[in-house]
C-alpha cells in the first residue's frame, strides 16, 4: 500500500482489510491495525498540540508519554497507540475537529 | 475483607518468569500488564490479527521469544491475568487498577516489580514534530504494527538499540539513510576488555555493525545532533549534525528514530514509598534491593529493567530469582542454593553491562546539559529549556520538584516519563552531582483515567 503517510508498511502475508472513518474521512486499513497506525498511513499529523499550531504524532508507542490521545465519536478518549482499530469506527482528531468545525 | 494475593506487576521477560517460578510451586499469582499481549517491549507480539513468524518478528532472539511465550501461554489457567490493565496508584499493600473501563482494587501480600524501561531522551530542536521517535518506538512500529517510522529514516543516538533498530529496519525493506551515534570509537576501544565478557550480546552487535556497513548505509561516531528540520508540511524533512570533525552534515528523511539508552521505570515503586537511592552507575534513582532483590519493604520484590538496565536476557533472571527469593521467605528455605548461584551468574553480566552502557555508549551528560535554550525539555507543557533555567536562576532552585511546582515541569500527561532524565541535566547544570537535582516524585493516577471509571464504585475484589 502506498500512501502520503507517516507511517509506510512493510509487505506481510494476507491480513483481512476494514474501514474507519478519520474526521469523517472513509479510510481501509486491516485488522490488528492500532488507531495511530491506521491515522499515520494516511498521513503525517495526529492531531494539534494543545498549547501552539503544532503538530504531533505520538512518540513513544509503548503508552508512556501520552502524546497521541485522540477521540471516538462519542467523546471518549483514547490512546491511539494502545487502542486497535475496530471495523467501521468513527476517530476523532483535535486537528479534523478543529478544521472541520 | 479480600484476600491478599501474589502480585506481579509486568509481564515482560522478568515477569513472565517469575509466574513461571510461582506456578511451579503451586501459587497462583496475579499478573497484571498494560499491554494487550504478554511480552514486553523486547518480545511484544503483534495482535493475533497481525501475526507473523517468530524469526520475522525477534531474528536472532526468536528461539528464547517463543520459548518463552510457550511457557507463559501454558500456565494461563494457573494464573490471574490481567492484559491491558492499567496500575494507576498503590497505597499500603493495595493497588488500584483500571480494568476494562472499571475501577478494581486488589490488596496484595507479596509483590514482584517486573515494571520495565523506556527510552532515555535528550531533547534536540524538532524532536516533537511529526516523524521524530524514540528508537523503542521505531522498533514497536515494526515489530507490532509492521510498519515503518517514516518511508527513509535516520537513526541517531547512542547505545545498543541504535544498531539493532537500525539492522532491523534495513532488513525489512526500509531505506535507512545513516546511523549517528554521539559515542566515539575511542569509547569502544577504551571499554573492550569488560565488552568481550558479553559473547553472544557482544558477538550480535559487531555483526549489525559489519551488516549495516556492508550495505553502504553511513554509521558515524562521534556525531552531535543539531536540528531536526522540518519540511513545508511541518513534520520531518530531515536532520542536521555536527561531526566528530566539526563540520555540518544533512540527511534527508522522512522518519527519525533516536534515544540514548533505556530508564528504568519506577512510578509504582515511588507509590509504594519504597526507598530509593541514586545510583551513579545507572545515573538515576532506583529504588534500593538487598543483594537478592527485596526491596526496603517487605514483601515487594524487583526484577527486570526496572530494578535497572541488564538488559533481556538478565530479566528473566532477576523474574526468576524475584520468584525463588519470595518463596525461600514464605518458607522454601532449600531454594538457597539456587538463589546464590542466580545471584552468581547476575553479578557475572555486570561487567559487561556497565562497558556497554557506561563507557562504550556513556550517556551524553554534556550534550543534556547543554540543550540550548529554545529547544522543548517538556513535551507535554511546551517548555522550553530556558524557562527552566531562568526559574532555577530566579528561585535559586535546582530541586526538581520545586521547579515543577513553580513551572509545570513534568505536571503533564506523561509525569515527567520522558523529560525528567534532560531535566535533571539542565538543572543540574554546571552542579557536578547529578543527584543534587533531587528525586522526582510522581502522583496518582500515575496515568490519565477516565472518571467514568468511578461512576459504578470502587469493585472491591479481584
Amino acid at each position: 500500500m502506498t500512501s502520503a503517510g507517516q507511517f509506510h508498511r512493510i509487505p506481510v502475508s494476507e491480513r483481512r482489510e476494514i474501514t474507519c472513518r478519520v474526521d469523517g474521512k472513509p479510510i481501509s486499513v486491516f485488522e490488528g491495525d492500532t488507531v495511530l497506525t491506521a491515522v499515520l498511513t494516511f498521513r503525517r499529523d495526529l492531531r494539534e498540540f494543545e498549547f501552539s499550531s503544532d503538530l504531533r504524532s505520538g512518540f513513544c508507542l509503548m503508552g508512556a508519554c501520552q502524546d497521541c490521545w485522540v477521540r471516538k465519536s462519542n467523546g471518549e478518549r483514547i490512546r491511539a497507540c494502545s487502542t486497535l482499530v475496530a471495523d467501521g469506527q468513527e476517530i476523532v482528531t483535535q486537528h479534523g475537529g478543529k478544521t472541520d468545525g | 475483607m479480600v484476600e491478599a494475593r501474589i502480585v506481579i506487576i509486568g509481564a515482560g521477560p522478568a515477569g513472565m518468569k517469575a509466574a513461571l517460578s510461582l506456578v511451579e510451586a503451586g501459587h497462583r499469582p496475579v499478573v497484571i500488564d498494560e499491554a494487550q499481549r504478554s511480552g514486553g517491549q523486547v518480545y511484544r507480539r503483534p495482535s493475533p490479527a497481525a501475526e507473523r513468524s517468530p524469526r520475522a518478528l525477534y531474528g536472532f532472539e526468536a528461539a528464547r521469544a517463543q520459548r518463552l511465550h510457550q511457557g507463559f501461554d501454558a500456565i494461563a489457567d494457573f494464573i490471574d491475568y490481567y492484559p491491558e490493565t492499567l496500575i494507576w496508584n498503590a497505597e499500603g499493600r493495595t493497588l488500584d487498577l483500571l480494568y476494562n473501563g472499571q475501577n478494581q482494587r486488589i490488596a496484595w501480600s507479596h509483590l514482584i516489580l517486573a515494571t520495565g524501561a523506556m527510552d532515555r531522551i535528550i531533547p534536540v530542536s524538532g524532536w516533537t514534530l511529526p516523524g521524530a521517535y524514540t528508537l523503542g518506538a521505531a522498533q514497536i512500529a515494526l515489530k507490532a504494527q509492521a510498519v515503518g517510522i517514516g518511508q527513509s529514516v535516520v537513526f541517531f543516538g547512542t547505545g545498543p538499540l541504535l544498531y539493532l533498530v537500525a539492522y532491523q529496519y534495513a532488513k525489512a525493506g526500509i531505506t535507512v539513510k545513516a546511523v549517528l551515534d554521539v559515542s566515539a570509537f575511542r569509547q569502544s576501544v577504551v571499554a573492550l576488555p569488560q565488552l568481550l565478557t558479553g559473547g553472544r550480546t557482544f558477538a550480535k552487535g559487531l555483526f549489525f555493525l559489519a551488516w549495516l556497513r556492508a550495505r553502504r548505509i553511513p554509521v558515524l561516531r562521534g556525531i552531535t545532533p543539531v536540528e531536526i528540520v522540518a519540511g513545508t508540511d511541518q513534520a520531518v524533512a530531515g536532520i542536521t549534525i555536527r561531526t566528530a570533525g566539526g563540520k555540518l552534515r544533512h540527511f534527508d528523511c522522512s522518519g527519525v528514530g533516536f534515544g540514548y539508552g533505556l530508564r528504568s521505570e519506577t512510578q509504582i515503586a515511588d507509590l509504594l514509598e519504597l526507598e530509593f537511592a541514586f545510583e551513579h552507575n545507572h545515573r538515576q534513582w532506583l529504588p534500593v534491593s538487598d543483594d537478592n532483590g527485596r526491596a526496603s519493604t517487605c514483601g515487594v520484590y524487583l526484577a527486570g529493567d526496572g530494578a535497572g538496565i541488564l538488559g533481556a536476557d538478565a530479566a528473566e533472571l532477576t523474574g526468576r530469582r524475584a520468584a525463588l527469593v519470595l518463596r525461600f521467605d514464605l518458607g522454601e528455605t532449600e531454594l538457597a542454593a539456587e538463589i546464590d548461584t542466580l545471584s552468581a551468574r547476575l553479578n557475572a553480566m555486570r561487567p559487561f553491562r556497565h562497558a556497554l552502557d557506561h563507557v562504550a555508549f556513556a550517556f551524553p551528560e554534556r550534550l543534556a546539559r547543554n540543550v540550548p535554550d529554545d529547544v522543548i525539555i517538556c513535551r507535554c507543557e511546551g517548555l522550553r529549556a530556558a524557562n527552566i533555567r531562568q526559574m532555577a536562576r530566579d528561585t535559586e532552585e535546582i530541586d526538581l520538584n520545586r521547579i515543577k511546582a513553580f513551572t509545570r515541569l513534568g505536571m503533564g500527561r506523561c509525569q515527567g516519563r520522558v523529560c525528567v532524565a534532560a531535566a535533571t541535566a539542565v538543572l543540574a547544570g554546571a552542579a557536578t552531582d547529578m543527584s543534587s537535582t533531587g528525586r522526582y516524585r510522581c502522583q496518582a493516577p500515575v496515568k490519565p483515567v477516565p472518571l467514568r471509571a468511578f461512576l459504578g464504585g470502587c469493585d472491591e475484589q479481584v
